[in-house]
């Protein structure tokens, strides 16, 4: 398939004699919305971190945006977003000067930086708070600038880690939005979460058990697979097999 | 470019952090103002006893001279060696000068005249310092007796030249040769310890992370976060020569221009080590206790307390890898002595090589993948 955009293969992580992620397979096309789930401890911020090119695998191969995540991290980097759980952005800086500085270092032209800047502010009603320390904002703010942030540059792929952890409802849908207009741009979301009606917007699931992948489709066919009335009920069928914790 | 948008972050956060821009003025001047008299190693105002079995004329001369000086102040006066002694006991003088009788005639005699003293040792740095200021005075009285009053064969003795002349320090101030030392500990201090948190406080708040999953370049980000603490660096220590020379009127002997190319080739050299340490630990603890201990080696065996070569051989070899000993050695050459490019030398090449082999390990053990 041409539009694939991530791919593993028996992809994994070892940790001295602790495997975090086993023999993981599968792949994610383009402009996909991919819901990455599982328990805590399950593997997936250590999986997430290989497609990154943060970790080195111990064995298995995986390619994100055309290059190999064992070898060509650094090409990785110039086109992907990434969101991490822990909120990341300089709390000392101000917002557009945290915009600039990520936005300086994918590359881009100062002047272009200027004209994006406004334009994403005022979509986020943020103007206002332009010169404000990101320090000084609320939570959930916060994670919607560190998203935009992490698409300013136009990624091919943005990985988000636990990005509504914390927020309110109203803030998640709103984030969820912001989501779903990267998506229509053509940009690959590649999603951790912890909440289950999280997992029914996303158009394919994954759900990592101790390491591994025991299931992946769409939300609809999971349901119907495992005879459940939502995502949260085939979770915790799945889940209920784990026998390590965190 | 990105190097110019990571240096922008970097001096926006430093001028953000009030505590940082205080620190860097207040430091030095601190150091400079307040240290130098704390430990000074100059003994003054030995609290002196004296008994007097003589009282004679030249006793009392001799007595009067000696509570004259700065470095000794009379106390009292005892009977006899036992009430002398006892004084030391309880505290109240921490040296016994006994005159026998007979001082005077002794003297114009032309024989060896006796003066028992006993020191307290207990602080063991005054009580060697007490006795070689007593030697010299004594030294001094005598040749000055001996010019006032030729001997009964009317020649003048030909005096004994005993003077000690303290080369390179004629006052024996301890504070002109601690303070070039003081000066390089606020650069130990603000460029050892402060890139290797800044760095720490990266991870801890995950901020780095962000940073490794951009394709920012290693070298980029080193120079990113070394070349605020090199400014920062050359400014304490131009702060410090400063204070040295409004407080003390101490200025070096040597050229300016060398003074400033060993503070350069210092810093980068300490930052390249806290640049190390911090790659190495995960936590601000870690970071602190490491670089904690090294710089407790750095500053006790540089030289700067004790001489390097009254240390036993394996301490010496240990001070031979510390950057500081060279610090140290080149400061007070070019203070006090006026050394030059060529008899700094060897100090140059051991700094140089410390230099290179800090930062080059600097930029290999920023891993931005695990």
């Amino acid at each position: 398939m041409d539009d694939v955009v991530i791919y593993t293969k028996e992809l994994t992580k070892q940790f001295g004699t602790f495997t975090a992620v086993d023999h993981i397979s599968f792949d994610v096309h383009k402009g996909e919305i991919f819901g990455f789930l599982g328990a805590n401890g399950a593997g997936k911020t250590t999986a997430m971190r290989m497609l990154c090119g943060l970790s080195i695998p111990t064995s298995g191969v995986g390619n994100v945006a055309g290059f190999d995540i064992a070898t060509q991290q650094e090409d990785i980097k110039k086109r992907i977003g990434y969101m991490s759980q822990k909120f990341s952005l300089y709390e000392d800086l101000k917002v557009w000067e945290n915009i600039r500085l990520y936005a300086g270092i994918y590359g881009m032209k100062t002047d272009e930086i200027e004209r994006k800047t406004n334009l994403l502010l005022d979509k986020l009603h943020f103007t206002k708070e332009r010169n404000a320390l990101v320090r000084s904002l609320p939570l959930g703010w916060k994670q919607k600038l560190a998203f935009s942030v992490s698409i300013f540059h136009e990624p091919k792929i943005v990985f988000l880690d636990e990005p509504t952890g914390g927020v309110d409802p109203e803030t998640r849908r709103q984030f969820w939005e912001m989501i779903y207009e990267a998506a229509d741009r053509g940009i690959t979301v590649f999603v951790t979460t912890h909440y289950m009606d999280e997992a029914e917007y996303c158009n394919r699931v994954s759900i990592m058990v101790d390491g591994r992948i025991d299931a992946l489709d769409t939300p609809s066919r999971l349901k119907q697979r495992f005879n459940a009335q939502s995502m949260d009920q085939v979770f915790r069928r799945l889940a209920r097999k784990a026998e390590r914790s965190e | 470019m990105t190097l110019r948008f990571l240096l922008e972050k970097e001096f926006k956060q430093l001028i953000r952090n009030k505590i940082m821009l205080v620190l860097t003025v207040v430091f030095p001047l601190m150091v400079i103002l307040v240290m130098p008299w704390a430990a000074t190693m100059d003994i003054k105002n030995i609290r002196l006893t004296v008994v007097d079995n003589d009282h004679s004329p030249l006793s009392e001369q001799f007595i009067e001279k000696l509570s004259n000086s700065s470095y000794f102040r009379l106390v009292g006066t005892s009977y006899n060696y036992r009430e002398g002694i006892h004084a030391v006991e309880v505290g109240t003088a921490d040296m016994v000068l006994e005159i026998p009788s007979g001082f005077e005639s002794d003297f114009i005699n032309g024989w060896n005249v006796p003066v028992q003293v006993s020191i307290n040792a207990v602080n063991s740095i005054k009580g060697v310092m007490g006795q070689s200021y007593i030697n010299t005075f004594c030294q001094m009285f005598m040749e000055e007796q001996q010019a006032a009053h030729p001997t009964a064969d009317g020649n003048n003795r030909p005096a004994i030249e005993l003077n000690t002349i303290n080369l390179f320090n004629p006052t024996l101030d301890y504070k002109f040769s601690m303070i070039p030392g003081l000066i390089m500990i606020t650069a130990i201090v603000l460029c050892g310890f402060l890139p290797a948190l800044n760095i720490v406080t990266e991870k801890e708040q995950g901020t780095i992370e962000q940073l490794n999953v951009t394709p920012i370049s290693r070298t980029s980000f080193i120079f990113a976060k070394l070349i605020p603490f090199w400014i920062i660096g050359v400014v304490t220590l131009s702060l410090g020569f400063l204070f040295a020379w409004l407080i003390y009127g101490l200025v070096p002997a040597g050229s300016v221009g060398l003074l400033y190319f060993f503070s350069i080739i210092f810093i980068f050299t300490m930052t390249g080590f806290g640049l190390v340490i911090s790659n190495k630990s995960s936590t601000m603890q870690q970071a602190v206790f490491v670089m904690f201990f090294f710089v407790m080696i750095f500053i006790m065996l540089c030289g700067l307390l004790t001489p390097v070569n009254s240390m036993p051989d394996w301490a010496q070899a240990i001070a031979a890898l510390t950057p500081t000993k060279y610090m140290v050695n080149a400061l007070n050459c070019i203070y006090l002595k006026g050394s030059g490019f060529m008899d700094l030398l060897p100090d140059i090449i051991a700094l140089t090589t410390m230099l290179l082999f800090f930062n080059v390990w600097a930029v290999l053990s920023y891993k931005k993948s695990e």
